[in-house]
């Protein structure tokens, strides 16, 4: 398949060609009838103030620099693709030297990316070198959500103090990673009422000892006990399977006062983790996700 | 002296000077309209939906083109980074690109799915909320300005013009769609799609 069609092909070659010669033509046709002044002191005749102007030709070094830059251009466009269809001696395009340098990468860090893809998450976690690679991922492609040093934001969780929505065991974070994750908290508004919302939310408080209401907490464990606990257990403790977090531990994604935890509770959360394999493919994943197994497992 | 046929007479020295500097031009773009790469789009290549369309303008209306690039170069460095690089059929339907030549920040070519819709709406309400290092501005009135969909259809009709093969139902229902809507909500409906047609 040809780039382009047979005219369009012509059509540059001889505009490219036309304008290297033209212009070689323009240099030599200046220069005519011009070789053989030995007089240099005769002027091209203009006087303007009584400032006259010489009529001498190009210096040589000037001329001769030309000349070589139409050469190097014949040249430079027998070998590399310039001339419409023509690929030109060398072969070279963008796209074969991109490949060239990603095949050479590859031959490089392949053999150390296999061998770490073979090294248990929790031992690669103890690889310098190996942490030093997942820190840079980190930093290019987790640090805009969880932050820099990891310790995450409003809405995105903290990967350094050892509490987990989906499990803090090495497969699990892999996972997470791997295939991202939606958070199903649904919106309770509707179903509860303003005054639900606000009973199940002073029961929620309760279970860090925050509570000013002890008869709405009382009404509020009895909607929890229906509603909540299917996801976030008995005991409030929260259930990985569901990334239900644990509501006791006073460690909040979407902040922990009455009023953020009512609102969490009238709108509903879908947090979401997209999922990186199609992105960082699985070996920088397993490298990824050992670093952040490293964070809170030093 | 025979250039000052030329220098004395100033229609003819407009004339040539338009020939002279037309050379580049006749070569480097116009056999471009009709180079197969660049005029046939990549598979599964589909129009801007009508909010991802407002999305797209308000793109530009904000200047985000200044410091965001599209185009992700066939370099290691890039691809590492950003994912594959761009290609031409890629970009058929953009009218203008938004290709960019500055990147204060980074390359967003491949930024769709790449990051939750709530990233892009902390981020882009105050991005130093979720970047503390970010010096990009917050763009806080797209959470309240609404859209009313008044030209979404003319746009898409404007767009049919130069090819972007838009069906009559979408433009139909492009005010529908959009109308009420707020504008952070088509901004990132456009980010979330940006590169998504190529897959790694």
């Amino acid at each position: 398949m040809n780039e382009l069609s047979s005219f369009w092909s012509a059509w540059v070659t001889i505009l490219t060609l036309g304008s290297i010669f033209g212009s070689y033509w323009l240099l030599a046709s200046v220069r005519k009838g011009q070789k053989n002044t030995t007089d240099t002191n005769v002027t091209t005749g203009h006087s303007y103030d009584g400032i006259e102007e010489y009529d001498n030709p190009l210096p040589k070094w000037w001329y001769w620099k030309y000349v070589l830059l139409v050469l190097f251009a014949l040249g430079y466009l027998a070998l590399y693709p310039g001339l419409g269809n023509f690929k030109g001696l060398l072969g070279w395009t963008q796209i074969n030297e991109y490949e060239r340098d990603v095949a050479k990468a590859e031959a490089k860090f392949g053999p150390m990316f296999a061998q770490f893809a073979n090294t248990p998450i929790e031992e690669l976690a103890q690889d310098d070198q190996a942490m030093r690679i997942g820190q840079r991922l980190f930093s290019n492609n987790c640090a805009l959500c969880h932050g820099s040093a990891a310790t995450g934001g409003y809405g995105f969780p903290n990967l350094t103090d050892n509490d987990w929505l989906y499990g803090g065991e090495a497969e699990n974070i892999k996972t997470t990673i791997m295939h991202g994750r939606v958070a199903a908290m649904p919106a309770w508004g509707v179903t509860l009422g303003e005054k639900g919302v606000y009973q199940v939310s002073q029961y929620v408080l309760s279970l860090s000892d925050r509570s000013k209401d002890a008869t709405a907490v009382t009404s509020g464990k009895a909607i929890f006990d229906t509603n909540c606990a299917v996801c976030h257990g008995q005991e409030a403790k929260g259930n990985p399977l569901f990334g239900a977090p644990n509501l006791t531990d006073n460690i909040w994604l979407y902040g922990g006062s009455e009023d953020r935890i009512m609102q969490t509770v009238r709108n509903g959360r879908n947090g979401k983790m997209p999922a990186w394999n199609e992105i960082l493919g699985e070996d920088k994943v397993h490298i990824v996700s050992s670093y952040v197994y490293s964070l809170s497992n030093q | 002296m025979r250039h000052e046929i030329i220098e004395k007479n100033i229609g003819l020295m407009i004339t040539l000077i338009l020939v002279a500097i037309s050379f580049g031009a006749m070569v480097e773009i116009i056999p471009l309209f009709f180079q197969q790469k660049t005029t046939t789009p990549v598979a599964n290549l589909k129009p801007l939906a009508a909010l991802e369309l407002e999305g797209r303008d308000i793109y530009i209306r904000e200047g985000c083109v200044g410091c965001h690039s599209q185009m992700i170069r066939p370099f290691r460095s890039e691809t590492e980074r950003y994912g594959p690089y761009s290609v031409a059929g890629e970009s058929v339907y953009e009218h203008p690109f938004l290709w960019g030549s500055k990147r204060t920040g980074p390359d967003l070519a491949r930024v769709g799915q790449r990051y939750s819709d709530e990233w892009h709406r902390a981020h882009l309400y105050n991005p130093r909320d979720v970047v503390p290092e970010s010096n990009m501005p917050a763009f806080s009135w797209l959470f309240e300005a609404k859209l009313d969909g008044n030209d979404t259809a003319n746009k898409m009709i404007a767009l049919r013009k130069v090819g972007v093969p838009y069906t009559d139902e979408a433009i139909t229902t492009a005010k529908d769609d959009v109308r009420g809507k707020r504008e952070i909500d088509a901004l990132v409906a456009y980010l979330q799609q940006l590169g998504t047609v190529i897959k790694r």
